[in-house]
């Protein structure tokens, strides 16, 4: 007789629908075009800059952080892939027959962080180390100081860049399961990734702690190697944004538990 | 045996009822038509009996069990809620790969209910490319997979070509015929004569009737005549005397089988009995804003 299902079949389950997507290798190939392809289009203009700059940019000059920059826009792509996880099967009416075969809706939602983190983890750490390699090599051919994963915290921020994607990815199937429409999701990763550090400056002084650990603003920190004044504990930056969309998530299982489909 | 119990089931969406207070039970070797207008709650009806919307009031259990609890839900209820309800980009055999693989179920029942459901000539192509029959199929391959005791559709005919129609109702008959406990829900009658042997009736959220299909066509069928009057009981007794059927209908009317309208006009008129609406009554649910 068939036996109660375990976790790693609604995980084997979500790989199945996860893979068997165009759409998911479309927008995985999206990301190598972006995460590649910026810090080969940005290397010269960014060298450009560092051999007019003043001796104070010179000083800020920061390598590794310019060959990750891509992160700005694959943040957006990876998230693309973290909503769509859990809205299209909102869009399609594909959740009812989810749900249907499991019923147990947290552990349906766990498989789809679990898919999507395991996929951005390696995405993430896939797209870093050449996007730093490819940043690198376009410094030293135009002549300007270029750094090596030997360098002081160049490995911490490239490894920082990938698992900052993750988040960020994590995040997206949040805001999926909260809004569960694809538009509105994705706007709103726009608003917090984009112009929300956009409109930095504008928020009163008592919301600071807040951009502290905002995703692009102090979440972001760890991807450079010249410390930031405004950030100075990087990584502790990094953990209270992964801690907020962490707390995110769990209000995202809550409501998913509860809501009617 | 297993069998849907719905008992005091209720669902309000803020002061709306929609479900008010339903209570029958689907039984095993079944066909049971569910039947009422666009909009009666059978869709709402459907989806708390699936746990996929919480009842706000009363309870549903399959074999005794809330449909949350059940430990390998495919191979106790298979359910049709939307053919639409699939990602149009994943082929016909992905779908059905990742639900088999959802409750554990080997993975060659996927070739299997492709086979029953005639679908194994395409099981490679993308379900957006599907007609609305062959998505009908498709879904009901799905609810196949785990082999289950228990079959739920939601209006499954809805915009099926002649030769669909057909198929989906001799399906039916044979998963009733298999000692299964198949839930069916249309808004014609006309597609529940030719399917159901039972019938649970539902009108804004309430049970109409809860009969078999015979007995409902001999107290609803062509043939009874609506009749209103001041003094219903007086007159009910004047039609039993005169050989009449009557029954209560809604609002203190009478449902009178066995008159025509023109013999019940002769009777009252004879008794000087004042008539506010005297019609003949087609099926409740056959007035013409339903079809």
């Amino acid at each position: 007789m068939i036996t109660r299902p375990a976790f790693t079949d609604t995980l084997h389950s979500e790989w199945i629908k996860f893979r068997s997507l165009r759409s998911t290798w479309l927008t995985l190939g999206g990301l190598v075009v972006v995460g590649l392809g910026l810090p080969l289009l940005s290397a010269d203009p960014a060298a450009q800059g560092y051999l007019t700059g003043t001796i104070e940019e010179q000083q800020d000059w920061d390598p590794t952080n310019g060959s990750l920059l891509m992160f700005f826009i694959a943040q957006l792509v990876i998230g693309v892939l973290g909503i769509l996880v859990v809205t299209s099967e909102h869009a399609t009416g594909l959740m009812q027959t989810s749900l249907s075969a499991t019923p147990r809706r947290h552990r349906l939602l766990g498989a789809k962080v679990a898919v999507v983190a395991a996929v951005s983890l390696v995405a993430g750490q896939a797209l870093a180390f050449p996007a730093f390699l490819i940043g690198q090599a376009g410094f030293a051919a135009a002549g300007v100081p270029h750094a090596t994963l030997a360098d002081p915290r160049a490995l911490s921020a490239v490894v920082g860049c990938g698992l900052y994607l993750a988040v960020i990815a994590l995040l997206a199937v949040a805001l999926g399961a909260l809004i569960r429409a694809t538009a509105g999701a994705l706007a709103t990763l726009v608003g917090i990734v984009l112009l929300v550090p956009v409109l930095d400056g504008m928020f009163p002084p008592w919301l600071d702690g807040l951009l502290d650990v905002w995703p692009t603003l102090g979440g972001a920190a760890v991807i450079a190697t010249v410390p930031d004044p405004d950030y100075p504990q990087p990584w502790l930056h990094f953990a209270g944004m992964s801690a907020g969309i962490l707390a995110l998530l769990v209000v995202a299982f809550v409501l998913f538990e509860r809501r009617d489909v | 045996m297993t069998s849907i119990d719905v008992r005091g089931l209720t669902k309000r969406y803020g002061p709306r009822t929609v479900v008010d207070d339903l209570t029958f039970t689907v039984p095993a070797g079944q066909v049971t038509g569910f039947l009422g207008p666009n909009g009666a709650g059978k869709s709402t009806t459907m989806r708390m009996i699936m746990s996929l919307a919480a009842p706000s009031g009363g309870s549903v259990t399959i074999g005794g069990r809330r449909y949350r609890d059940l430990p390998v839900p495919l191979t106790e209820v298979g359910a049709l809620l939307d053919a639409g309800a699939v990602h149009g980009a994943r082929t016909a055999q992905d779908h059905l790969l990742a639900l088999a693989a959802s409750n554990g179920l080997p993975r060659r029942r996927v070739g299997e209910v492709l086979a029953r459901t005639g679908m194994d000539g395409v099981a490679r192509r993308r379900a957006g490319e599907f007609s609305l029959g062959m998505r009908q199929r498709l879904g009901i391959a799905a609810t196949l997979l785990g082999d289950p005791r228990v079959l739920i559709f939601d209006e499954p005919v809805n915009g099926l070509d002649p030769e669909g129609i057909r198929w989906i109702r001799d399906f039916m008959r044979s998963l009733a015929r298999e000692g299964r406990a198949v839930l069916v829900s249309s808004h014609l009658m006309s597609e529940m004569a030719q399917t159901a042997d039972h019938l649970v009736v539902i009108g804004r959220g309430r049970l109409i009737a809860d009969t078999t299909m015979s007995e409902f066509m001999r107290a609803n069928g062509e043939g009874t005549v609506l009749v209103r009057t001041d003094e219903p009981d007086a007159f009910a007794l004047r039609l039993s005397a005169a050989g009449a059927t009557v029954r209560e209908g809604p609002e203190s009317s009478l449902v009178v089988s066995g008159m025509t309208a023109a013999q019940i006009g002769k009777l009252a008129a004879y008794h000087d009995v004042a008539l506010s609406e005297l019609a003949p009554r087609r099926p409740r649910w056959r007035t013409p804003s339903w079809s």
